[in-house]
């Protein structure tokens, strides 16, 4: 149970700080927080054939970051982050690629030393906080198990500390309601917890799974000032997945953008979305109501996503894109840089060259 | 206008409900009790006045809780209201509904994948409609189902396909085809596209708005993204914990509320453009329990402008300007605290 086992010795020991900061391994330098290198994620019906799911994503979280990940359901955006947090669900494994916190692969390192760093170094918030939570442990309990298994603390300094990291997440009255369970809390203090419960540790990268989407309009703004206050305070990267739009362009300033299990655009929120470079970019952006421009026509995507066993050859777009061309069909365009800090996976990018978003 | 209680009855309306309560009672067995530390009722409808006109699509917004679901499903008769009335085309509903009361108000769900038999093909479960409803002669029946179809974009070649065929889109499709079959007076929609796909949710919004001006077909369309009801909704009602506080056409509710709570709701929209931020008319904490509504107006322990009057008095919806309803003390005060950066086109 020592923190030295997960911090590689950086000779701190037991000693928590009082907000829960666990030690962590030095910075390296030169070297992204995270670095995904040609993820490919699915499953093995048998032997020796495969089906993926996501396909060959890479990207980069540097320290203090906030990258936004959209795409719609099926897009792979979600296992995307399992895969990184190491909770795929079976039978879906990853197939091949690396997946390096702190230049060390995650992948390559044993199961039982991987876990070590869920919880002082790398947390997740999930969709569900109802489902995500133990219903039949006291949510105080809940929060103190992390820090008690990471950081060492007593089981009263644990018990202190996650009302503490209550307080800290805006749950009103956090001594009392540390003995409840979860079932007793509203939809927005249980994500609350599960915020609470994911920061305990003072993990350098925050893994977050769609969490706004099952909050009321007037809590998901309270939680996602609460994100990034936590974010802002303890300079914490954050992976954030979503399918809206507008919520990715409030909370975080790097974007990447997937369609059928392959990234198609990455680059700077605003950027992005000012002038989009790949035509499911674009299109995401013509085909969803925004409040500021009430009067302008949606342009519907025609068509729907292509099913993961049966993803057209070449660009997986290409059966609803307005810019096709016949080699659009023949081989799926590569990531590369069209504008400097934007990669976009398309082979008729040029043509995409007017602002979406004036 | 200020001071006129309730809107003119003589206004058209295709539906009205007036003064709609529902009420559940917990258990009544010494152990429910026991547990819920005496008697518990919940209020899910608090005197709710609504009305859609002929023709417009009527939004309803309010967060989890706040019973919208419930209203929707006493307008369709699958549970019945503890109090007040439901009038369909000037006629009363009858608390059970029989075959034709049942026909004039139909539902469109929120989630395509559930609210399709998956052993019925589509044929089938339109022409028992037709049938049963006796909507068309036996012989008409495919026309009558093709045309359907049609009118929701849909072809006359997935008559034989059952409704795992098709995606999410086309369930929905298949859903308000459903809907249109028995040719209802009224069609509530509650959350038909939550549950969709972003790239998806504009065709079944255009669906709607066409199936508006072109059949004249009145809507209550439950929701709650504001960005979705802005673009397609004629009017706005805004619900909380139980009662309508602000009724208004969109364009007006979205400039200059005049209730606290939906000035809350518009400034936690995410946005997408940088140069709007929300300014901070924030509200404190969640929805109250409906077991406990709050004494006075129901708001006030969230509100920022909340004061004591606020606590003792229970508002009514009061006209506050032409075809503008708020159920606030201080609609006046608020109308004078500016909304930020309003969307040009609707100054």
């Amino acid at each position: 149970m020592s923190a030295g086992t997960t911090t590689q010795a950086t000779g701190q020991g037991t000693a928590p700080a009082p907000a829960g900061r666990a030690s962590h391994a030095p910075v390296q330098p030169g070297v992204p927080l995270l670095s995904v290198q040609d993820l490919t994620v699915g499953v093995r019906p048998s032997r020796d054939r495969t089906v993926s799911i996501v396909e060959g994503v890479s990207f980069d979280v540097e320290p203090g970051q906030r990258m936004g990940i959209v795409g719609e359901s099926g897009s792979g955006k979600s296992l995307t982050l399992r895969a990184i947090a190491g909770l795929l669900p079976k039978p879906v494994e990853v197939l091949s690629g690396r997946v390096e916190y702190n230049g060390v692969d995650l992948l390559a390192m044993p199961a039982k030393k991987r876990r070590t760093l869920m919880g002082p170094e790398i947390a997740m918030i999930f969709q569900e906080p109802m489902t995500a939570l133990n219903p039949v442990v006291r949510v105080g309990d809940q929060i103190a198990e992390g820090p008690r298994r990471h950081l060492g603390l007593s089981a009263k300094e644990a018990g202190e500390l996650a009302v503490q990291m209550m307080a800290r997440t805006g749950i009103p009255d956090p001594a009392r309601r540390a003995r409840a369970y979860p079932h007793e809390l509203s939809g927005g203090l249980r994500q609350r917890i599960m915020i609470a419960m994911a920061v305990s540790c003072g993990p350098r990268l925050l893994l977050c799974d769609e969490p706004t989407t099952a909050l009321d309009v007037t809590v998901q703004l309270q939680v996602l000032r609460l994100l990034e206050k936590l974010c802002d305070e303890t300079g914490t990267s954050l992976v954030f997945v979503t399918h809206d739009l507008a919520v990715v362009n409030q909370t975080c300033s790097e974007l990447a953008v997937m369609y059928a299990g392959h990234i198609v655009e990455s680059g700077r929120v605003k950027d992005t979305f000012r002038q989009p470079r790949h035509p499911y970019t674009r299109g995401l952006l013509e085909s969803a109501p925004d409040f500021d421009r009430p009067d302008r026509l949606l342009i519907p995507i025609p068509g729907f996503p292509p099913n993961v066993s049966d993803r057209p050859e070449g660009c997986p777009f290409a059966p609803r894109c307005g810019y096709v061309r016949p080699h659009c069909t023949e081989a799926m365009p590569p990531l590369a840089e069209v504008l400097p800090g934007r990669l976009a996976a398309c082979f008729e990018s040029d043509r995409l060259d007017d602002e979406v978003l004036a | 206008m200020n001071g006129t209680t309730t809107p003119e009855t003589s206004e058209p309306s295709v539906l009205r409900v007036s003064a709609l309560t529902k009420r559940y009672e917990s258990g009544t067995s010494w152990l429910s009790r026991l547990a819920n530390g005496g008697t518990g009722t919940l209020t899910a409808l608090d005197g709710v006045d609504l009305h859609v006109r002929p023709g417009e699509i009527l939004a309803l917004v309010g967060e989890s809780g706040s019973g919208k679901s419930t209203l929707a499903k006493i307008l369709v008769g699958s549970t019945t209201a503890s109090s007040g009335e439901v009038s369909v085309a000037g006629e009363p509903a009858p608390a059970r509904r029989d075959k034709e009361s049942s026909r004039r108000v139909q539902m469109v769900f929120q989630d395509p994948y559930s609210s399709l038999n998956p052993r019925i093909p589509i044929g089938r479960m339109l022409s028992e409609l037709l049938l049963l409803h006796k909507i068309v002669p036996r012989s008409q029946v495919r026309a009558e189902s093709v045309r359907l179809l049609n009118l929701v974009g849909l072809e006359e070649d997935v008559l034989g396909a059952y409704p795992s065929q098709f995606s999410g889109g086309q369930r929905q499709r298949l859903a308000i085809a459903r809907a249109l079959a028995v040719r209802p007076e009224v069609l509530i929609a509650d959350e038909p596209v939550s549950a969709l796909d972003v790239s998806v949710q504009a065709t079944i919004l255009d669906l709607f708005a066409t199936l508006r001006t072109e059949l004249g077909l009145s809507i209550l369309f439950i929701a709650h993204n504001l960005a979705v009801v802005q673009h397609l909704a004629d009017r706005v009602a805004v619900m909380y914990l139980g009662r309508i506080v602000e009724v208004a056409e969109t364009a007006q509710l979205f400039t200059e509320p005049r209730h606290p709570y939906t000035r809350a709701l518009i400034d936690s929209i995410p946005r997408m453009t940088e140069t709007s931020v929300n300014d901070g008319f924030e509200v404190e904490g969640e929805p109250p329990s409906p077991y406990d509504v709050p004494a006075g107006c129901r708001f006030h322990p969230r509100c920022p402008l909340a004061s004591e009057i606020c606590r003792e008095n229970d508002p009514p919806l009061l006209a506050v300007g032409p075809a503008h309803e708020s159920a606030c003390l201080k609609a006046g005060e608020l109308a004078l605290i500016p909304v930020p950066n309003v969307p040009q086109e609707h100054r």
